[in-house]
């Protein structure tokens, strides 16, 4: 079970106050008529899916109720950074 | 006062047993006695029970051979009934007063096991026997299993509730400290010193570890006291928390770390009061792995013959329990410290036959010690074979040459009944492996250690390979404190001084794990390597010629390691025989990864108390006891509980939900429908803020109006929908599904948490701050005229889809005028505290109507019969408003882009021929179709048919008088007035007539009550 910390309680707190929303940074397009089929679908469907460093959004549901992103290691589990939402991560797949 | 059982094998008292205390129980049905500190096993080897059961496979005859987590047979059933549990290990099971045991294997006893025929037949069932055997015909898989499971008899599991209750507790320390050995203790010690919040847990009943049959002295005094004061000085301490029959069985992530504590167990089958087993829940700063180290036997040819046991476990029975497990013992060996087991049995009084080592001129100090007593050491030697059935009888040793591959000359016969072996030492790294660390192996200790840490731990003592007491003890004081330092207590100083323990020379044990054989492993008698499942070292050999290389696919082929014992004595020969076999050094090879759990837990201890009512929470409206009262059937929404209908004397479930129909479209109807989600909306972008959110605009509702809306994932699929009123400048209420309420909520504070932060807005949930009561049909407006004054009900004043603030029935109220039957509805909203007098008052104003309170079934048809639909049971997540007919709930004009817009403009989702509502006919008027069904149009193809669609609402329609089904069908608005079927499992074949999905008053004109 991971222990998150939460940038918005500041405090690490259980997993089961959160839950998981899926990789961080899908900008959702500001004119989506715009787009082809294929661009709106990779929007929709496709992610990023890394060995390693991923990017993922939390919600502290049963906390705050507040999204946040977290910076996260899939192999490992281990978390190496909480960040708000419209902030960029200091720990990318590049420099790891 | 029982009758005096004669314990043949018991010496006396030993370091954690009174043999002046007995205790009576019994095995198989068979009464015996052991004594105050036994377990299960050393009582019956007390008692010279020599067959514990029989072999998975096989079914041969098995003994006890460890004395602890490792054992691989005595795995027994306790007690029966409700209480009873499968699957212990006699070496955990403590013992008490009445205590009753079973073999889980061998019927119809384990003396005669008509299976056993079948391991006559051994050669016939190699490994992967199973794949090879039962594959083919396919059919009748299901019968071959049903017999192997019946032949492997694993333990039962009881059939009736359990009697016992079980906790859960969470936790957190600075330092968790596994095992309470010597390092264990000290590392505990130290961390506590430092100030640290310490819990230092070990599975055994007594702490100690191996210094409860260690026989060396430490500061001069004999280990076991010694022992006994590090305990109590760790009780001194208040940070410090000991947990004895404590299991830690799975480390997890982030330094989270299960623990089983058996509370009551030892008593007996279930707990007088209080829980029987906790689990604890422990987030650790950080954690010290003490845990300690398996004597890993050596193969031989019938090594799983009764009477032979680890030479360590040998030396356990004797000075732990004062057990001594049969008369003449030889011992063979690989390494220096299996000789204090020579020591230890002659001390005890009983015949050494021999010493068998593998290595040439050994001159270790125990060694020496041996020999000093003029005990026969045959160095150069080993055992290669036992000999008997049921018990060992003779041991046969030969000559083998340096690296131990072959025999070197002829073999001979020593009169024995116990064959101890040691093939050295392998870690627990269990918890290790655990964190994802991998397992490095160490030639010198002839072992896997543990791997680099993933985690916030270290490992100290035995389960780093350190063998020597007083390097233990070094280890474990270094490991305490530095992992208090970690955790922010104290600078990492030792504060105790290491104890003074003897220390030994030892010479190099030798890398040997299969004994050779006069003839090759493919020829010898059986070779075992894992006791519990019958893996031998032949079935390992035979797997590589059949081409597995990985050691993964090898252990899944052989089923190596699979047992309940996970391996703990098997699995490194198993991979040392494989890497023989391969070619290639075990450190190529290497090895399967431990997961949790260490050894098994129960379920009751993992569901805690989260069991029957507490296992979800349960929702009731304000009006849940009058509901009850009435005798209403419940149905579960979500958490809610919902009436479903209100049976009168007599009734069928068919019967009350035509007779509430009838009476909501004939006279008037009341529904609770407080689980209905509420969300209140406020902000000054709040009707910007919901109009991206639902298909259609609010951004012209006006204060007092409502509005339906559906909303849609960004996918184009509805996913909720429900009716939005604007309460106020900048203030909206949102009604949501009962069962997407929360769902909702998240969904809102996505978008503007995420991608929408500009908008102002601010969502809360008062799904539970109000209770709805809907009054329904024709005599609606006359019930609420009765205890409303203050709001003019007239249609002009009060129109469809308006609401009003007012008094009803003298609370506070907000009525709205919006209909999910097709009457006339008010739907009153109260502060939920006044639900029921508010209920109760409109009940006693429309009994003059005979006003009839349904449920939500009766619900269900009424709004099927105007073809509303139901999101999550008419829609399934890919079902677009388009698909649902409902184009007209779409915004045609809105600037800007709404959820799930663009998506409905794809080509998937514009595309012909997908399957839209529409309404079903049954031919026969009483046939109900079953909800669910699929629909073809040609009933007379042949299966596999192609299936159009299928049918998502099925009702019987008292109004109407006919059944009426609401279904999705392949471009079903271009087949109205097509007859499909719907063939059914039973072989029935319904027929019916695609209709317009609206039912009933299709023109919407009986609402419109003057």
């Amino acid at each position: 079970m991971l222990l998150i910390h939460c940038p918005h309680c500041r405090e690490a707190r259980e997993e089961e106050e959160y839950s998981y929303r899926g990789e961080a940074h899908i900008v959702r397009p500001l004119a989506p008529e715009s787009l082809s089929d294929e661009e709106w679908g990779d929007y929709l469907f496709f992610r990023s899916n890394p060995k390693g460093i991923h990017h993922e959004m939390w919600y502290h549901a049963v906390g705050c109720r507040r999204y946040f992103n977290v910076t996260r290691d899939t192999l490992t589990y281990e978390i190496l950074e909480s960040y708000l939402i419209g902030q960029q991560p200091a720990v990318t797949g590049a420099t790891s | 006062m029982s009758r005096s059982i004669m314990q043949k094998n018991r010496l006396g008292s030993g370091a954690c047993t009174d043999a002046s205390k007995r205790i009576d129980f019994s095995f198989n049905g068979k009464a015996y006695q052991g004594v105050a500190g036994d377990t299960l096993a050393s009582a019956l080897l007390a008692n010279g029970v020599d067959v514990v059961g029989r072999s998975f496979k096989y079914a041969r005859p098995r003994g006890i051979v460890g004395h602890g987590a490792e054992e691989p047979n005595a795995i027994i059933q306790l007690g029966s009934g409700a209480a009873t549990v499968p699957n212990l290990k006699a070496t955990q099971v403590e013992l008490y007063a009445g205590l009753e045991a079973f073999s889980v294997n061998g019927w119809p006893s384990v003396d005669f096991d008509l299976m056993g025929v079948i391991g006559a037949f051994g050669r016939l069932m190699p490994p992967g026997f199973y794949y090879k055997t039962f594959m083919y015909p396919k059919k009748l898989w299901m019968t071959y299993e049903h017999f192997i499971r019946k032949a492997a008899g694993l333990g039962a599991t009881p059939v009736e509730r359990d009697p016992d209750t079980y906790d859960k507790l969470n936790q957190h320390c600075d330092v968790l400290v596994v095992g309470a050995g010597p390092a264990g203790l000290v590392a505990a010690r130290e961390a506590a010193r430092a100030g640290a919040r310490v819990i230092i847990a070990d599975e055994q009943s007594q702490f100690g570890g191996s210094l409860l049959a260690s026989t060396q002295t430490l500061d001069g005094i004999a280990a076991t006291d010694w022992v006994a004061q590090l305990v109590a000085e760790l009780q001194g301490f208040d940070n410090v928390q000991l947990l004895p029959r404590s299991t830690v069985f799975g480390y997890y992530d982030h330094n989270f770390l299960a623990i089983l504590e058996r509370r009551t167990d030892h008593l007996g089958l279930t707990a007088d009061q209080g829980a029987r087993q906790r689990l604890h829940r422990v987030r650790a700063k950080q954690v010290v792995l003490a845990t300690g180290a398996f004597e890993r036997p050596l193969v031989f040819a019938h090594n799983d013959i009764p009477g032979v046991m680890s030479a360590c476990s040998v030396s356990t029975y004797i000075n732990r329990y004062g057990v001594l497990p049969g008369n003449k013992l030889v011992l063979v060996t690989t390494n220096d410290s299996a000789y204090q087991t020579a020591l230890d049995w002659h001390q005890a009084g009983r015949q050494v036959v021999a010493v068998v080592d593998t290595r040439t001129d050994p001159q270790g100090d125990s060694v020496n010690a041996v020999k000093a007593l003029g005990i026969d050491v045959i160095d150069g030697h080993a055992v290669i074979e036992a000999q008997g059935s049921k018990r060992v009888k003779g041991a046969l040793v030969a000559p083998i040459n340096a690296d131990g591959t072959a025999v070197t000359g002829s073999a001979r016969g020593l009169n024995c009944d116990l064959i101890a072996s040691s093939g050295g030492w392998s870690p627990a790294i269990h918890l290790s492996s655990h964190t994802g660390a991998k397992p490095q192996w160490d030639e010198q200790i002839v072992g896997f250690r543990p791997g680099e840490s993933k985690q916030q731990e270290r490992s100290a003592g035995a389960c780093r390979g350190t063998y020597s007491l007083a390097a233990c003890l070094a280890e474990g004081g270094n490991a305490g404190a530095e992992a208090a330092k970690l955790a922010g207590c104290g600078d990492g100083t030792i504060h105790f001084a290491a104890p003074v323990c003897q220390e030994y020379a030892q010479q190099p044990q030798q890398a040997l794990f299969l004994l050779p054989h006069t003839q090759s492993t493919s020829r010898a008698p059986s070779q075992f390597v894992d006791f519990q499942l019958d893996v031998t070292a032949g079935g390992v050999e035979l797997a590589v010629r059949e081409g597995f290389e990985s050691v993964e696919h090898v252990k899944r082929y052989t089923a190596l390691g699979f047992g309940t014992d996970q391996g703990k004595l098997g699995n490194i020969n198993g991979m040392a025989i494989l890497a023989n076999a391969l070619g290639q050094s075990i450190a190529e090879t290497g090895t399967t990864i431990f997961r949790p759990s260490y050894t098994p837990s129960t379920f009751g201890a993992l569901a805690g108390r989260d069991v029957n009512q507490l296992f979800d929470p349960e929702r009731y409206t304000a009006m849940h006891r009058w509901h009850v009262e009435q005798g209403a059937e419940f149905e579960n929404v979500g958490q809610w509980k919902r009436p479903w209908y209100f049976p009168q004397s007599g009734e069928t479930m068919f019967d009350a939900v035509n007779r509430e129909g009838l009476a909501v479209r004939n006279s008037v109807g009341i529904l609770d429908a407080s689980t209905l989600g509420k969300i209140d909306i406020q902000g000054p972008d709040a009707a910007e803020f919901i109009t991206r959110i639902y298909t259609n605009s609010y951004l012209k509702l006006a204060p007092g109006k409502c509005r339906y809306g559906v909303m849609l994932k960004e996918d184009g699929m509805i996913f909720d929908d429900g009716v939005c009123a604007c309460l106020g400048d900048n203030h909206y209420l949102m009604f949501t599904t009962t069962g997407g309420a929360a769902g909702v909520l998240a969904w809102l504070e996505l978008w503007q948490q995420t991608e929408w932060p500009e908008l102002q807005v601010y969502f809360t949930s008062v799904t539970d701050h109000w209770t709805t009561a809907t009054v329904s049909g024709p005599n609606a407006r006359k019930v609420i005229a009765k205890v409303c004054a203050d709001i003019d009900l007239s249609n002009q004043a009060f129109g469809f889809m308006d609401w009003r603030d007012g008094t009803v029935a003298g609370v506070k109220a907000r009525v709205f005028r919006i209909s999910f039957t097709g009457e006339l509805s008010y739907e009153v909203n109260v502060p939920a505290h006044h639900g029921r007098h508010v209920w109760e008052q409109l009940m006693e104003a429309g009994a003059e109507f005979d006003i009839t309170p349904y449920g939500t079934e009766t619900m269900h048809v009424l709004r099927a019969e105007k073809g509303f639909i139901i999101v999550g049971q008419d829609t399934d997540g890919s079902m677009t408003p388009s698909d649902m007919n409902m184009d007209w709930v779409l915004g045609k004009n809105k600037t800007f882009s709404y959820l799930g817009k663009r998506s409905l403009e794809r080509s998937d989702t514009t595309r012909d021929n997908r399957k839209q509502l529409v309404g079903l006919k049954t031919l026969v008027a009483t046939e109900v179709i079953p909800e669910g069904a699929q629909i073809v149009f040609d009933s007379k193809q042949k299966i596999p048919m192609s299936m159009q669609g299928h049918v998502t609402s099925s009702y019987y329609s008292a109004c109407l008088g006919h059944s009426i089904a609401l279904a999705v069908v392949k471009g079903g608005l271009n087949r109205l007035g097509q007859i499909v079927y719907c063939p059914l499992a039973d072989g029935r074949i319904i027929a019916a007539e695609i209709v317009s999905s609206v039912f009933y008053d299709p023109k919407g004109e009986r609402h419109h009550v003057e």
